[in-house]
């Protein structure tokens, strides 16, 4: 959702009026927000559904500024969101979020998964280059094996088809 | 015309339950993947123009598959369907109700005739692949969206990384991109004081209890659903395989405590049962949290031999039918409250006297 303001930003700040029963909804970028004067990030009152999700992202209390402080200003080149924008919404914008802010990520993601790294399935096409490198891994092991059993002429030969592969991934 | 029939009949394959494993207990297995396009925003950040682009896409692919489930799906996008009509596939668990709320011209679903294979498009993952199959069939249902997956990815540049698996737009699905769920009826287990022990337990070992109507519902009815909490760094065989055997303990403790029940208060159950058909078959309005709460008595008494002739079709066609959607579709036009427990009340008599053996 882009900010009604600007329609330029995605919009993180949403503001919700009832009056007379009548509900009211206003979907803001931060900017936008804080000219409107529609200002919680700074205040006490920063709870909303989106933060709690995004509250994964920080620790304990949210504090936003601490969390993005090494590069509060970089954004992702896929979406331009940063990681504060992210942290908003509970959602990052793209894959490439998961590159440009993979550091922040890590922490993140051992909280809610108790690990950070994929061990299930690979795609055949789109992960073709993983499953070249998880074939070497496998193979190195049984290089290493082939030596310990003084077996040099498979060594040999495993060894010459790691080569083969990893000259097929450079 | 797959997505009409869904719209008009009521039915979906999980319903038909009769045969399938453990069905006394587990009514469904679902099991749904997440998958998104590289270099593509995620759906939250689409506008007219990527989200244009990215259904072309998805359909291309769809349209140049050669295997036999995606062939056999139809494609809808919420720009042709009324708000009911999204709301009755929200009530036949095809699409979430987050989902439902839009009504764009790029969000969708490919879905075939049996309502068991559906693709969500561009709810908050570009594809979400699910399958619903009837009893305790979460293997059945994941090496059937293994294929559609599988084809997907030969048309699809689907987002994934060495380290962090499949991307997705949250975090928690991350890595498989993989939710597994079954739904239970549990009203043994729910009368003893285990239950809470139990679902407490569950949570410790990375699944979590909902109700009914998933997210954010309460347990109406003593019908829970239980899933995998967890999708990263663990194999999808993995998650599979844990949630199955837990389900499957689940399953004998619920049968062992109905046995008990059978025991030690035959009469009392027997009374309860019976009262439950009583007012089903009689009532003249009926609230659709009353209606579950009976419905699932009902269900122990069909399951424990004490009301026959009742199919477990019926059964769980009625946990559908009764919601509102369902009977404004019937109706043809909008119900208050009122004329909805009206006409649930009528609905339910109309199933459970006629829709006998």
């Amino acid at each position: 959702m882009y900010c009604e303001e600007c329609k330029q930003k995605p919009a993180t700040v949403h503001f919700t009026q009832m009056f007379n029963g009548k509900k009211t909804e206003i979907h803001l970028c931060e900017e936008c927000a804080a000219k409107k004067g529609v200002m919680f990030l700074d205040t006490d009152n920063k709870f909303s559904i989106s933060n709690l999700l995004g509250s994964f992202f920080g620790s304990g209390n949210l504090n936003i500024h601490e969390i993005t402080a090494p590069s509060p200003s970089q954004r992702c080149p896929g979406c331009g969101m940063r990681f504060m924008d992210i942290v908003q919404n509970g959602k990052l914008g793209c894959s490439e979020c998961y590159v440009t802010f993979d550091q922040q990520l890590e922490p993140t993601l051992r909280r809610i998964h108790g690990n950070s790294q994929h061990v299930g399935k690979i795609p055949v096409h789109g992960g073709k280059k993983v499953l070249v490198k998880k074939e070497i891994e496998r193979l190195k092991q049984q290089l290493q094996q082939a030596v310990n059993r003084e077996e040099y002429e498979k060594a040999a030969e495993i060894r010459d088809y790691i080569k083969k592969l990893e000259k097929k991934l450079s | 015309m797959g997505i009409n029939d869904l719209l008009n009949s009521n039915f979906v394959r999980w319903m038909d339950a009769e045969g399938s494993p453990e069905s006394d207990v587990v009514i469904s297995s679902r099991v749904r993947l997440a998958r998104n396009l590289r270099m593509v925003p995620f759906p939250h950040l689409l506008d007219n123009e990527t989200g244009k682009r990215c259904m072309q896409e998805i359909k291309n692919a769809w349209q140049k598959s050669t295997c036999k489930e995606l062939k056999e799906m139809d494609l809808i996008t919420f720009d042709q369907l009324s708000f009911l009509d999204r709301q009755v596939l929200v009530e036949k668990y095809l699409i979430s109700p987050d989902h439902a709320e839009s009504d764009s011209f790029f969000r969708g679903l490919l879905v075939n005739n049996g309502g068991d294979l559906a693709i969500m498009l561009n709810e908050e993952d570009h594809l979400r692949i699910q399958c619903v199959l009837p009893g305790l069939q979460l293997g059945e249902c994941y090496r059937k969206i293994q294929i559609i997956d599988d084809d997907l990815e030969k048309n699809l540049n689907f987002a994934f990384d060495e380290h962090r698996g499949y991307l997705t737009s949250c975090p928690t699905n991350v890595g498989t991109g993989m939710r597994a769920s079954v739904m239970l009826h549990l009203p043994a287990i729910s009368m003893t004081v285990q239950a809470k022990q139990i679902f407490q337990n569950i949570s410790q070992l990375g699944m979590t209890v909902r109700g009914l109507y998933g997210e954010g519902t309460e347990a109406v009815g003593n019908f829970f659903q239980l899933s995998n909490q967890i999708t990263l760094g663990q194999t999808e065989e993995d998650i599979i395989s844990n949630l199955t055997s837990i389900t499957m303990q689940i399953v004998l403790q619920e049968r062992h405590m109905r046995q008990k029940i059978k025991e030690q208060m035959q009469d009392q159950l027997e009374d309860r049962v019976r009262r439950a058909y009583g007012i089903l078959t009689n009532a003249k309005l009926i609230t659709s949290k009353e209606a579950l709460v009976l419905l699932s008595d009902l269900r122990l008494g069909v399951d424990m031999g004490i009301i026959k002739n009742i199919k477990p079709f019926t059964l769980n066609e009625l946990i559908v039918v009764i919601r509102s959607a369902h009977l404004q579709k019937k109706v043809g036009k909008e119900l208050d409250a009122v004329n909805r427990d009206l006409k649930r009340a009528e609905v339910i008599q109309e199933k459970l006297l006629f829709g006998k053996k």
